[in-house]
């Protein structure tokens, strides 16, 4: 899943100070997550300071296991309402990690008919020939 | 952070003494306006937006020249100063715009009436002018002339994953919502299909002259997974006009004033622009339970007290989830309520949606809906619920959101 359209571009991430640790490690083909050390706590998206504890020297970028479950998602199988970069039909979902916080991302090698909630999953990398690195999720072993 | 609202328990049940909320019964919506809804206007939006303040100043009894102030929604593409330009409105002491797209619908009669509670303006225009269904469309691709752009939150960082417009970001919540408390895509169909029900009694409707049925709902196309057509609003060239006045000065005019009770705003923690999926759960909407919490709260009233409903509805799915919030049924009994579609129409316990609302009539992001909520207080609507007391509006959902209690 989540074929790209050649000669159409891809939109970037927005990427600023708070949250250019994640998408650094994404880059290297690592998932990153905000991490509390006061409060033990994982965070996402990035914030500039713990909601919890209101320090902002206590954040650190802890690596997550890249392992979960979907949690929900939606399926774009109109052309009216997708994104024109990619071929339908395309799953965004929503996947909850071990660390207890989601993410929103694709998904690779999964069946349409495949992607329900609950559905154990992993991480994985691509590099597209346009210089961005992305990440996705496959099926994995519960 | 989440405490207050998984408890349902909100920081104060102390009603406010009168002066300590003045805006209640301060004001009154006096007059409503709009154009025709179509899918082709065929003219401007600032044309469309005068021309339904004209029709509001008429329905009101006012003169042009009283009008002293301006509420608009921040996405709009038509502001006061042309408004003004355009009607010969000689001066105007206050003007404001509401944020977060139709959350800001019943916001834009919180500043006016808060406003006029205040002293400030005495005659204050609320409105909405799109040409959703023939122009720039909210949301639109990227990659289409009418980019939207990486918006410069975590928001711009989930777009290249291809959820890029409103339909899917709600269906996120829906797909949660839906698997949460076993609702089914017949369940759902009940909401459009009442409020079809109710457009086909109002000519003024989109959808004023094609009934719909569950089967029709079921077998549509997907829009997005889970949302199909009919769990969609309908996109509307138009534009809808709301004068709140004084109460003092509503008193004189020539329609029966619906006083504002009560018009209040919420926003929650963790939020983020119709993508707030770090919640501990993703199958409510604590803006509008925060916003419904504190409407109980300044109105004195219960849910139980409201005659009639309009909840803004851009997805079917947010009906149910909105009759939760705000106190209507349980967490998770939303869809129950719906089913079969006895409890919200006309003749039910809580009629909803009686003009078509999104769905069916026209999507002016809620302005419309609080001109059916007045018509319902004037005794008015094409699908009139007798002796219609309390009125309720809500706003969009899925963003900072905003809700009025109207009273005869
Ligand atoms: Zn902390």
């Amino acid at each position: 899943m989540v074929k790209l359209i050649e000669g159409i571009p891809i939109m970037r991430p927005y990427i600023d100070l708070d949250n250019q640790g994640y998408w650094d490690a994404v880059k290297n083909h690592k998932l990153v997550l905000q991490y509390c050390t006061k409060c033990n706590r994982f965070i996402h998206p990035p914030r500039p300071m713990c909601p919890t504890c209101r320090s902002q020297d206590t954040m650190e970028w802890k690596e997550s296991s890249g392992k979960g479950i979907l949690y929900s998602y939606v399926m774009f199988t109109s052309p009216k309402m997708a994104y024109p970069a990619y071929e339908l039909p395309y799953a965004v979902v929503l996947v909850e990690l071990e660390e207890g916080v989601r993410i929103v991302t694709n998904t690779h090698e999964i069946e349409p008919d495949e992607v329900q909630i609950g559905l154990p999953v992993e991480v994985m990398f691509e590099d597209l020939p346009d210089g961005q690195t992305v990440y996705r999720f496959k099926k994995r072993e519960a | 952070m989440f405490d207050e609202y998984l408890a349902r328990r909100y920081r104060t049940t102390t009603r406010p003494k009168k002066e300590h909320y003045l805006v209640k019964d301060s004001a009154a919506i006096v007059g409503i306006g709009a154009t025709e809804f179509s899918k082709d206007s065929g003219r401007s939006e600032l044309q469309m937006v005068c021309e339904a303040v004209k029709a509001a100043v008429d329905d009101a009894g006012l003169q042009m020249e009283e009008i002293d102030g301006f509420v608009r929604f921040e996405m709009d593409y038509t502001d006061e100063m042309h408004i003004c330009s355009s009607l010969g409105i000689p001066k105007l002491t206050y003007f404001a715009e509401c944020g977060w797209g139709g959350g800001a619908s019943c916001s834009t009669i919180v500043h006016a009436a808060a406003a006029i509670a205040a002293g400030v303006a005495e005659c204050i225009v609320c409105y909405r002018g799109m040409n959703e269904a023939s122009g720039r469309r909210y949301g639109r691709i990227p990659g289409t002339p009418s980019i939207m752009t990486a918006p410069r939150d975590h928001f711009g960082s989930i777009l290249p994953f291809g959820h890029c417009t409103p339909p899917g970001w709600v269906a996120m919540f829906a797909s949660r919502y839906l698997h949460e408390f076993d609702a089914t895509a017949e369940d759902l169909a009940w909401v459009s299909v009442v409020c079809r029900e109710h457009a086909n009694r109002n000519p003024n409707a989109i959808f004023y002259d094609r009934p719909l049925t569950v089967q029709e709902c079921v077998e549509a196309r997907m829009i997005i997974e889970p949302l199909r057509l009919y769990d969609c609003c309908v996109d509307t060239d138009g534009a809808v006009a709301i004068i709140v006045a004084s109460a003092e000065k509503a008193k004189k005019l020539k329609q029966k004033p619906a006083y504002i009770v009560g018009a209040t705003q919420g926003n929650a923690t963790e939020g983020e622009l119709m993508t707030s999926y770090y919640r501990p759960v993703i199958s409510g909407l604590p803006e509008a339970w925060y916003t419904g919490q504190e409407l109980w709260r300044v109105t004195g009233a219960i849910p139980s007290d409201v005659n009639v409903a309009q909840f803004y509805d851009a997805f079917s799915p947010l009906i149910p989830m909105q009759l939760e919030e705000y106190g209507f049924c349980d967490r998770g009994k939303g869809m129950d309520f719906c089913r079969g579609g006895d409890r919200i129409r006309l003749g039910g316990e809580l009629p909803c949606n009686t003009s078509g609302s999104h769905l069916s009539e026209a999507y002016l992001h809620g302005m419309n809906l609080i001109a059916e909520a007045v018509r319902q207080i004037r005794g008015t609507s094409t699908a009139q619920v007798k002796n219609a007391e309390l009125s309720l509006v809500t706003g969009g959902l899925g963003i900072p959101t905003s809700a009025i209690l109207l009273r005869n």
